[in-house]
């Protein structure tokens, strides 16, 4: 292998979970958006999505096309749901109290995902093929050419919903003024509801990507949740281009250190240099 | 219209309004005057359901409108604008203006997602009649601009924009030319008269007493949280209670 040809395999590595994390930032970035808060569960939809494309495959036996749509639309329903039920009958505004709820539920739905799907490590399949392609003398998974292609159309989407549809406008206007959304006749708690089904289906879509090349159990979304988190305070928090080049840089970052230094350091030294970038920039790369 | 029925509102031990009754007739200007802190705003907010009031009942178009929350009010035809702006900053301005047609919209969000097609063209309808609207206040070239672009008096021009624009059955204006210059108070004046003479029912609440005698056909004067006075604004200008009510807070004031 020369050089150039590792490099370019770590940097189709760093952006394989590169885009991961931008996933799960832009999740966490649309309820902040709309709700001023982080909100922890966030890492559950990860494992969610992962958990629900197993119980797809194989409890009901569906096809992969058919078992990762469910798989994705459970999350973003479970998403609406936990708003519904476990955030807005608190009917409160202070930031604090809402986000230690969500922490509280983030909890709530671990044990009852382990009480569901058991403790052990499950392996899901890839969406397709096993054989490794090579490109420009780098060596990828099919996997990792289907989340870098599913993120952007992700992206794609989530663009199209926000600047083009009323839903995108209604939630762009909750996230500016509640006042002035409710005074237009917006009802701004099914329009926070939607936007945590966005997240939902965000961190699903992560979840239902990533637990092939890792493997799946109840607490796999929360180290992956943690950084998805970073990436998005390293982009800026709130910022969806910042979410999604917090995202990557992590990812890069992550991988060319594990490639040139050591797979022990990479989370260390992805942190030092998010650390130091703050300390530089605290707003974030693209924070306004 | 609009029947407001011995609305009372305390915050805290503090009375803040006490039994106003009044009515806002359909297509005329009903003025709401009166000194600083008399609850004016008070009552608009408990009007749109931004507060609840304590007791009373507000009639709207014959159906009682009290205790809904701000969004169902809204979606009964009663729009508003803020004495100290609700704009949404990080929208352009046209957008500022499309939120207001929200109360138009299908509420349904999966709906709304199935049929991509027809909202297509509902969009386009929307941008059109926004557009309007802001022709109509002298804002088209300023229609891409983000909203917190633009100069203050703009600002409040958006927010009228916007509550016009979905055809309300009524639009309360809390001080409309507040902070503005004695300019553009006029050509706000001559857009208020423009609504009316559209067909449009209004509350306005404001200060320059100029201003309100010149445009309104009803004029209410509240102090401190009561009702004082009503009726034509020469009845009003000649009203000796009003005379003391105002000369009375400039007098303390001086
Ligand atoms: N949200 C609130 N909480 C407590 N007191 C309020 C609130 N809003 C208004 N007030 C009080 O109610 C009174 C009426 O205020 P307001 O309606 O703003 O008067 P106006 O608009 O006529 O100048 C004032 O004494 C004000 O301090
Ligand atoms: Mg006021």
């Amino acid at each position: 292998m020369t050089p150039y040809q590792d490099l370019l395999q770590f940097i189709f590595s760093g952006l394989t979970s590169g885009a991961i994390y931008s996933l799960i930032a832009l999740g966490f970035c649309v309820v902040h958006n709309t709700m001023g808060i982080v909100n922890f569960v966030q890492v559950d939809f990860v494992t969610l999505g992962g958990m629900l494309l197993f119980s797809g495959l194989f409890s009901f036996g569906l096809p992969m096309p058919f078992a990762l749509a469910a798989a994705i639309i459970g999350v973003t329903l479970i998403a609406m749901l936990v708003e519904w039920i476990g955030i807005r009958p608190s009917r409160s505004d202070n930031q604090l109290v809402l986000i230690f709820l969500t922490i509280g539920i983030s909890i709530i739905l671990r044990g009852l995902m382990k009480l569901i799907w058991g403790k052990n490590r499950m392996a899901v399949p890839p969406l397709s093929g096993e054989e490794p392609i090579r490109i420009l003398g780098a060596t990828i998974m099919p996997q990792a050419i289907w989340i870098l292609v599913l993120t952007a159309l992700a992206i794609c989407g989530l663009v199209l919903i926000f600047r083009h549809s009323s839903i995108g406008l209604a939630m762009r206007g909750v996230a500016a003024n509640q006042e002035a959304a409710a005074i237009v006749g917006l009802h701004t708690g099914r329009v926070k509801a939607v936007s945590f089904g966005l997240a939902g289906a965000l961190g699903g879509l992560a979840g239902v990507l990533v637990t092939p090349i890792t493997t799946l159990n109840y607490d796999v979304g929360v180290l992956l949740g943690l950084k998805g988190f970073a990436g998005a305070i390293l982009g800026g928090f709130g910022s969806f281009p910042g979410a999604i080049l917090g995202g990557v840089s992590l990812g890069l970052l992550e991988s060319l250190t594990a490639g040139y230094l050591s797979s022990a350091y990479k989370d260390v030294v992805a942190f030092v240099v998010l650390l130091l970038i703050l300390f530089v920039r605290p707003k974030g790369l693209l924070g306004r | 219209m609009l029947k407001l029925n011995n609305i009372s509102k305390r915050f805290g031990g503090l009375p803040a309004l006490s039994e106003v009754t009044f009515y806002v007739t359909k297509g005329k200007i009903t003025a709401l005057i009166g000194p600083n802190g008399a609850g004016k705003s008070t009552l608009i907010n408990c009007i749109s359901g931004i507060i609840p009031a304590d007791q009373g009942s507000i009639l709207f178009e014959e159906k009682e409108i009290s205790g809904l929350q701000a969004h169902e009010i809204a979606r009964r035809g009663v729009a508003r604008t803020f004495q100290n702006l609700r704009v949404l900053p990080r929208l352009s301005v046209l957008e500022n203006v499309l939120c207001g047609l929200t109360v138009k919209s299908d509420h349904s969000f999966l709906k709304a997602m199935l049929r991509l097609p027809a909202l297509r063209h509902q969009e386009r309808f929307l941008r059109l009649k926004a557009m309007e609207s802001l022709d109509l206040f002298g804002l088209t070239k300023k229609a891409d601009w983000p909203m917190a672009a633009l100069p203050y008096g703009d600002k409040k021009k958006v927010e009228m924009a916007r509550a016009f624009v979905a055809n309300p059955g009524i639009v309360l204006l809390d001080e409309p030319v507040a902070g503005l210059n004695s300019e553009e108070t006029a050509r706000i004046g001559v857009l208020v008269k423009q609504m009316r003479t559209a067909g449009h029912t209004m509350l306005l609440v404001e200060h320059d007493m100029e201003l309100v005698m010149d445009i309104s056909d009803h004029v209410v004067v509240l102090d401190s949280g009561r009702c004082i006075a009503q009726g034509t604004p020469e009845e009003i200008r000649h009203n000796p209670l009003v005379l003391e009510a105002y000369l009375g807070k400039i007098g303390a004031a001086a």
